[in-house]
C-alpha cells in the first residue's frame, strides 16, 4: 500500500495565513438584511412611520383616555356637532369653514356656534372630538395587530414546527385539524364569541386567535419539512442535540425571514378584519370608537361631512399600507434571490 | 499483509433498512449487509448514486432505524441504543457531510457551529475554556482565529469543509463517517481536505468510514474497500486487491469507468458494461472468501468461477 503513505503536494500558494484571510467585514444575517432593507426607501419610511405610530399610540394612553373620547356634552350637542376640521391656520379645507348642505357659500360653524376650541380633526354628529376618537380607534387597531402577531408567533410557529418535525401520523392529524379550522368562516366564530363574551375587542382577538395562525402554521410546517432534511440538522442530531434545541437553534433562525414576512401579511388583514367587524356592528361596542365603527357611523353623512369618513379611512389605509410596504421590503431583505429580477 | 488480528471497532451484521416497507414503492436501501471496520483503518465504501452508501453511514450513526440486523460499536450493541447511552455513543462516532454549504447553519457563527458538540456534552466548564477549545480545533484544521466570529457563507468550499471537520472533532470521536466529504469540492481543494483527514487520522488515531463514488480517491485513502450496488455489498477486500484484482463484474465495470489522465490511453479505454441480471436472477448468494480477506457476493459456483478467472 505504497500509495497510502505519500501526501498530495500542493503546487503554488501554500496554506499560509494570508491565504486564509478574509478581509470583508463580518456581517451577521441580521446586519445583512438591515443593509438591504435600507436600500428600499419606501420600506424604511414605512418602518419609521409604524414606529412613530406605535410610540404615539402608547403615549396617547396618558392624555386621551377612552372615557374622554366617548364623553359628550349632552346639553350642547347642537353647538358642537359636525364641526369641520380646524387647524386654526388659514389653510383651505382645514380652516374650520364648511359648505353646509344645500348652501352656496361656505360658513364658519365655529364662529356661528360660538365655539372657542379648535377641533383639529373636527367633531362627529353628537359633538365628540374626531381626533380623540381616531386615536382610540388607532389604539384598538394596533392592539389587534400586536395580538395577532403574538398569536401567530406563539401558536402558529410552535404548531408548525411541531407538526413538521414529528411528521408521520402526528403531522397528518395536525394538518387535518388546521383544515377543519380553516373551513369554519371567521364571521361565524366571531358571532359565536360575540354571543358568549359580548361584542368587543376580546372576542375579536379570540376569533383571530382561533383562525389567524393557520397560514403561519402551514408555512412554518412547510419550511420545517424542508429544513429538517438539511445536513446541518443531521449534524446537530448526530451530535446528540435535543429536538427542542434543534428547533430553536437551527430551524426557527433559518425560517426567520418567512416568519417575519408572514406576520407582515397577517397584521394588515387582522386590522382590516377588526375594522370590517366593527363596521358591521360585530366588533367593539358602540360608545367605544374603532376605525371601522367610525367609518360606518359617518357613512350615512358622507355627502355632507366627508371628512368624518375620510379621516378614519385615511388612518386605516396608511397603517395597512405601511405594514404591507414594510413586509415587501422585509421579504426582499431576507430573501435577496427572490427579488433579483 | 501482516496478520495481527486488529480489533474490530464497528461490526455490521445482516443489517437491513427498507424505506416504505411493505408498500408498492418499497426501497431496499440496505439489503442484508455485513462488514467490519477495524480500529485505526480507513474503510472505503463505493458505489453508484442511490446504492445505499450514505444510508449505511447514517444508520450507523443512528440517524435512521434499521429494520433488522445488528450493529456493534467497540464491542457494544448499538442497534437499540437510547437516551444516555446513545449520547455517549455519539461522542465516539461523528460524521463529515458531503455538501459543506448545506452542512453548516448559515445563521450561526463558526465558533458556535464548532462548539455545538462541546455545548451539548458539557465539555467546557467556562466560556474561556469553550473559546480555547474552539481555537484549538480551528488551528487543527488550519483556520485562523479571527474566523471564529464569521459566518459560513464567507468561506470557500474547502474552508467550510474544514469547519465541518472541526465540528466533528470537537467531541473527540474515535470513529468518523466521511460521507463523500470531497465530492462537492474542486480537485485542488479535494487534495487539501484529504491530506488534512489523513493527518488527523495519524494525530488522533481515528477510524474512518470513507464513503465516495470516486474510486481513485477511495483507493488513495482507504485500507480496505467495500463495493455497493442496489443496497447490497458486492465485494470487500484490501484496496489493492479490489483495485487490481476485482472479482465481481460490477467492480470491474466501475473500475473501467475511471478516466485515465493520458489522452492516448483514455482513447483506448474500454468501458465494461455491467449486466444486472447477476443480481436479479433470484439465486441465493452469500459473501464468499475467494482470496484471504477478499470477499465477494456469489453463489458457490460463481465463486469457483471467479477463482478460475484470476489464474
Amino acid at each position: 500500500m505504497a500509495a497510502n503513505t505519500e501526501d498530495f503536494v500542493i503546487v503554488g500558494a501554500q496554506n499560509s495565513e494570508a491565504n486564509e484571510h478574509i478581509s470583508k467585514p463580518a456581517l451577521s444575517f441580521w446586519q445583512d438584511a438591515w443593509r438591504r432593507l435600507k436600500l428600499n426607501k419606501l420600506a424604511v419610511i414605512s418602518l419609521w412611520f409604524l414606529v412613530f405610530i406605535l410610540g404615539f399610540a402608547l403615549v396617547s394612553n396618558f392624555f386621551v383616555t377612552q372615557n374622554k373620547a366617548n364623553a359628550f356634552d349632552s346639553d350642547n350637542v347642537g353647538k358642537y356637532k359636525n364641526l369641520p376640521p380646524n387647524s386654526g391656520l388659514p389653510i383651505p379645507g382645514w380652516d374650520g369653514k364648511l359648505k353646509e348642505p344645500g348652501a352656496t357659500d361656505t360658513t364658519d360653524p365655529y364662529k356661528n356656534n360660538n365655539v372657542k376650541q379648535n377641533f383639529i380633526l373636527g367633531t362627529d354628529n353628537i359633538g365628540r372630538s374626531l381626533g380623540k376618537r381616531v386615536i382610540v380607534g388607532l389604539r384598538i387597531s394596533l392592539l389587534v395587530a400586536i395580538s395577532a402577531t403574538f398569536i401567530d408567533l406563539l401558536i402558529g410557529v410552535t404548531y408548525g414546527v411541531f407538526s413538521g418535525w414529528k411528521g408521520g401520523w402526528v403531522d397528518v392529524v395536525m394538518q387535518r385539524i388546521i383544515e377543519i379550522l380553516s373551513s369554519v368562516p371567521n364571521l361565524i366564530v366571531v358571532t359565536m364569541f360575540g354571543l358568549l363574551l359580548g361584542n368587543g375587542v376580546t372576542s375579536i382577538i379570540i376569533a383571530i386567535a382561533i383562525t389567524g395562525w393557520l397560514s403561519m402554521a402551514r408555512q412554518v410546517r412547510n419550511m420545517t419539512l424542508s429544513l429538517k432534511e438539511r445536513d446541518y440538522v443531521l449534524a446537530a442530531k448526530s451530535l446528540g442535540e435535543s429536538s427542542t434545541k434543534i428547533a430553536i437553534k437551527h430551524l426557527i433562525p433559518n425560517m426567520a425571514g418567512t416568519i417575519i414576512v408572514q406576520i407582515m401579511m397577517t397584521v394588515p388583514s387582522a386590522i382590516m378584519f377588526e375594522a370590517v367587524l366593527s363596521a358591521i356592528n360585530l366588533g367593539v361596542k358602540p360608545p367605544t370608537a374603532s376605525l371601522g365603527s367610525l367609518i360606518s357611523d359617518a357613512q350615512s353623512m358622507l355627502q355632507f361631512y366627508p371628512y368624518q369618513v375620510l379621516i378614519p379611512s385615511g388612518v386605516l389605509v396608511l397603517i395597512s399600507l405601511a405594514f404591507i410596504l414594510l413586509g415587501d421590503g422585509l421579504r426582499d431583505a431576507f430573501d435577496p434571490r427572490a427579488s433579483e429580477d | 499483509m501482516t496478520e495481527e488480528t486488529p480489533k474490530k471497532l464497528v461490526e455490521l451484521n445482516d443489517l437491513q433498512l427498507y424505506f416504505n416497507k411493505g408498500k408498492a414503492n418499497e426501497v431496499r436501501a440496505i439489503d442484508h449487509v455485513s462488514f467490519d471496520i477495524y480500529e485505526g483503518e480507513v474503510f472505503g465504501l463505493v458505489g453508484e448514486s442511490g446504492s445505499g452508501k450514505t444510508t449505511i453511514g447514517r444508520t450507523i450513526l443512528k440517524l435512521y432505524e434499521p429494520n433488522g440486523g445488528t450493529m456493534t460499536f467497540d464491542g457494544e450493541d448499538i442497534t437499540k441504543l437510547k437516551g444516555k447511552e446513545l449520547s455517549n455513543f455519539r461522542k465516539n462516532a461523528q460524521m463529515i457531510f458531503q455538501d459543506p454549504q448545506a452542512s453548516l447553519n448559515g445563521r450561526m457563527k463558526v465558533r458556535d457551529i464548532i462548539a455545538e458538540g462541546i455545548d451539548i456534552n458539557h465539555l467546557a466548564k467556562s466560556k474561556d475554556e469553550r473559546n480555547a477549545k474552539v481555537q484549538e480545533l480551528l488551528d487543527l484544521v488550519g483556520l485562523n482565529k479571527d474566523h471564529a466570529t464569521r459566518y459560513p457563507h464567507e468561506f470557500s468550499g474547502g474552508q467550510r469543509q474544514r469547519i465541518g471537520i472541526a465540528r466533528a472533532l470537537a467531541v473527540d470521536p474515535k470513529f468518523i463517517i466521511a460521507d463523500e466529504p470531497i465530492s462537492a469540492l474542486d480537485v485542488s481543494i479535494q487534495a487539501q481536505v484529504v491530506n488534512l483527514m489523513k493527518e488527523l487520522q495519524k494525530k488522533h488515531s481515528l477510524t474512518y468510514l470513507f464513503i465516495a463514488h470516486d474510486l481513485s480517491m477511495v483507493k488513495y485513502i482507504s485500507d480496505r474497500i467495500g463495493v455497493m450496488h442496489w443496497g447490497k455489498l458486492l465485494e470487500i477486500g484490501t484496496s489493492d486487491a479490489v483495485y487490481n484484482h476485482p472479482l465481481h463484474p460490477y467492480t470491474k465495470s466501475l473500475l473501467s469507468a475511471i478516466p485515465v489522465p493520458d489522452p492516448e490511453a483514455e482513447n483506448l479505454r474500454q468501458h465494461v458494461d455491467y449486466d444486472t441480471t447477476i443480481e436479479t436472477d433470484g439465486k441465493e448468494r452469500s459473501m464468499i472468501e475467494v482470496n484471504p480477506g477478499h470477499f465477494v457476493l456469489a453463489t458457490p459456483e460463481e465463486a469457483e468461477q471467479y477463482k478460475q478467472q484470476q489464474k
